[in-house]
């Protein structure tokens, strides 16, 4: 862990010399702040949810409100991104869109990172339990993932409808089963981390005062565990956010009353000889936002790397 | 080495049925019905034939077992048959029905298979073709340009989903680039295609350029990632400089020294790569209607056919567990010094 080029002595007088001491999440600012993709990632993904979240109340034409005089048509002053062929204006669409889609990255990223953390740091700090979440995390590895996502939503999607309303019923489905298939890589690196984390002295000190089990993780191994953690997040939220758009790609997802990027790129392919460019805004959208997403964990990874930062 | 893959293989065999298990309750105790689809006219008690008929007053346990030997014993004995033109026993074995075509399930996957062999196959190959080099090159001349766009393109290869790249190839060469010009490929590909010559080889070709691209643009971003940091972690390594020292030249240190060893977990990424070969591209065969294992699964889903979802899902699962395996032991037969005891 330590590198062995720096001079000890030279590091306790650069740390006494120091006025006010600066804290680990400024160092990583600073380490991210020098990576310029993931600032400019950092920027864009900002930049849309802000435009996704205000944008609506800026351009307050109504997404699914269809005007048949208007089918089909490029963009004009009217329709910057032209309209549907219902004559549903493209831009309110977007917006909309962009809203469940991001709202879907975000809380599917949420339950995955809390399902994985929680797999992670009890099959690290319970020895009893690792050998047996950690089988269960392989098994979950083996299983062909795209296909029982969609056999998962045919199967379900009307039951759950029916039950939480039409869309309500799609999004927690959706976030649900996206959730619950991607959180083996954040349990198994969370893992790796806690085991090595158990073996240094920090932790057997607090041990060794009478600290509880469930102390010990709040206080001095989960906090140690952010960085991973945080890196799995950001990948988490492409992750979600591509793995959505695919299913409602395949017809799968989202109906198009809610239509997310995907579903607009799905239901644009069907017009693309008459009007081309509607495929390409959905799909630059996800492109582009998913783009950012990882250069953000890239940046966030170097920043995060004690061995890179401070170089 | 030896104990381990016993060990390995072992292990695979309640994975396996695990998975079966979640496979086979997930399809069989979700609430829908595969008499749904058929007309409202029929009566009840016909209904009820009609399930019967499917085996589905049968308790769960039962069916699964009995799916299980259909899957594990009848299917690769009808396969062995049909290879060498040979009976085995009796002959006559209840095979795994499709609902909706009424034929067996693993003749409608042999007839779907070379399309996706074909197509997806051959995209990997050409990913990994491309990949290698690009990681090479990017690692030895680290933060040259070439690195930086190596970095830049294989960060959108993966971050742009497949059915965007798909649809945008296809707005651009076969919408609006004019049909009669050379630049216009196919955006459907026509299965029924039998190659006898050359011109139909060039219209093979022409079909699978854009599915290939597409695929190989995918794969080539990862593998091309791992490559340049397996031979970064490689090319600072104290052997490399005893190999520049005893004056070999920087081709041989380079390409014969460095590159075998960061080929070690490079070649096992491919080989966890392979069982998408056959079920990852769904989205790219929807794309490009290529009637492959992918659509078939796409057919399947929609139809509530739960036979073929349940028997393509299992096989999915099975190469995933299969290559895992693979993997591993390639891992430690290429890299002595990884010791499992």
């Amino acid at each position: 862990m330590t590198d062995l080029n720096t001079n000890p002595i030279g590091e306790i007088e650069r740390i006494t010399v120091s006025e006010n001491p600066r804290s680990q999440w400024w160092d990583v600012w600073a380490q991210f702040k020098t990576h310029k993709g993931a600032v400019l990632g950092m920027t864009f993904f900002v930049l849309i949810i802000l435009l996704v979240l205000i944008g609506p109340y800026i351009w307050t034409l109504a997404p699914d409100r269809p005007d048949l005089l208007a089918r089909n048509k490029g963009p004009s002053m009217g329709h910057p991104l032209g309209t549907d062929q219902l004559g549903r204006d493209s831009l309110a669409q977007m917006l909309a869109g962009g809203r469940i889609s991001l709202a879907v990255g975000v809380v599917a990223m949420t339950l995955s990172l809390v399902v994985g953390s929680l797999v992670g740091v009890l099959a690290g700090y319970f020895k009893r339990l690792d050998g047996m979440l950690m089988r269960f995390t392989d098994l979950f590895l083996a299983l062909p993932l795209l296909p029982l996502l969609l056999v998962i939503i045919m199967l379900f999607r009307d039951t759950l409808r029916a039950a939480f309303g039409l869309e309500a019923g799609i999004f927690i489905l959706i976030v649900f089963v996206i959730g619950i298939t991607s959180w083996m890589q954040t349990a198994r690196i969370v893992r790796g981390d806690v085991l090595a984390l158990k073996e240094q002295e920090f932790v057997l000190a607090a041990r060794s005062i009478g600290t509880p089990p469930w102390r010990m993780i709040m206080r001095h191994i989960l906090p140690n565990v952010m960085s991973p953690i945080m890196v799995s997040a950001t990948l988490g939220i492409a992750n979600a956010i591509i793995t959505e758009s695919a299913l409602s790609f395949l017809g799968l997802g989202f109906p198009s009353d809610f239509p997310t990027w995907g579903r607009l790129l799905f239901d644009s392919t069907n017009f693309m000889t008459l009007s081309p460019e509607r495929v390409i805004w959905p799909g630059l959208a996800i492109s582009l936002t998913v783009l950012s997403v990882n250069y953000m964990g890239d940046g966030l990874r170097d920043a995060l790397d004690p061995r890179i930062r401070g170089r | 080495m030896f104990n381990y893959t016993l060990r390995r293989l072992l292990f695979t065999i309640p994975t396996l049925l695990f998975i079966s298990l979640v496979i086979f309750l997930l399809l069989d105790l979700a609430p829908n019905d595969p008499t749904g689809n058929l007309p409202l006219t029929i009566p009840p008690e016909v209904r009820a034939m009609i399930r019967t008929n499917l085996g589905l007053d049968q308790p769960v346990w039962w069916r699964y077992i009995l799916w299980l030997r259909q899957f594990f014993v009848y299917e690769p004995l009808n396969l062995i048959e049909q290879m060498f033109h040979i009976t085995i026993g009796d002959g006559h074995r209840l095979r795994i029905l499709s609902y909706a075509t009424r034929s067996p399930v693993v003749d409608l996957i042999v007839e779907r298979m070379p399309q996706t062999l074909w197509v997806v196959g051959m995209s990997y190959v050409v990913g990994i073709m491309i990949a290698l080099p690009i990681g090479v090159i990017s690692a030895y001349k680290q933060y040259s340009w070439f690195d930086q766009t190596g970095t830049f393109v294989s960060m959108i290869g993966f971050s742009v989903p497949t059915f965007f790249t798909g649809v945008l190839l296809i707005v651009i060469f076969s919408v609006m680039v004019p049909s009669d010009s050379f630049f216009w490929f196919p955006s459907i590909y026509d299965t029924t295609l039998k190659v006898t010559d050359l011109a139909s080889f060039g219209k093979q070709v022409r079909q699978m350029v854009m599915p290939v691209f597409v695929l190989a643009l995918y794969n080539a971003a990862q593998i091309s990632r791992f490559m340049r940091a397996s031979m970064l972690d490689n090319l600072n390594q104290d052997y490399v400089r005893t190999a520049r020292a005893k004056g070999l030249s920087e081709q041989v240190v380079v390409l014969v020294h460095v590159l075998r060893n960061s080929l070690i977990p490079v070649v096992t990424v491919i080989a966890l790569g392979i069982p998408q070969v056959f079920g990852g591209a769904i989205i790219t065969e929807q794309v490009f209607k290529v009637n492959g294992l992918g659509q078939l699964l796409i057919i399947g889903i929609q139809g509530a056919d739960i036979p073929l979802v349940q028997t393509l899902t299992f096989i999915f699962a099975v190469l995933i567990v299969l290559f895992n395996l693979v993997a591993d032991v390639l891992y430690g037969i290429l890299d002595p010094r990884i010791l499992y005891d």
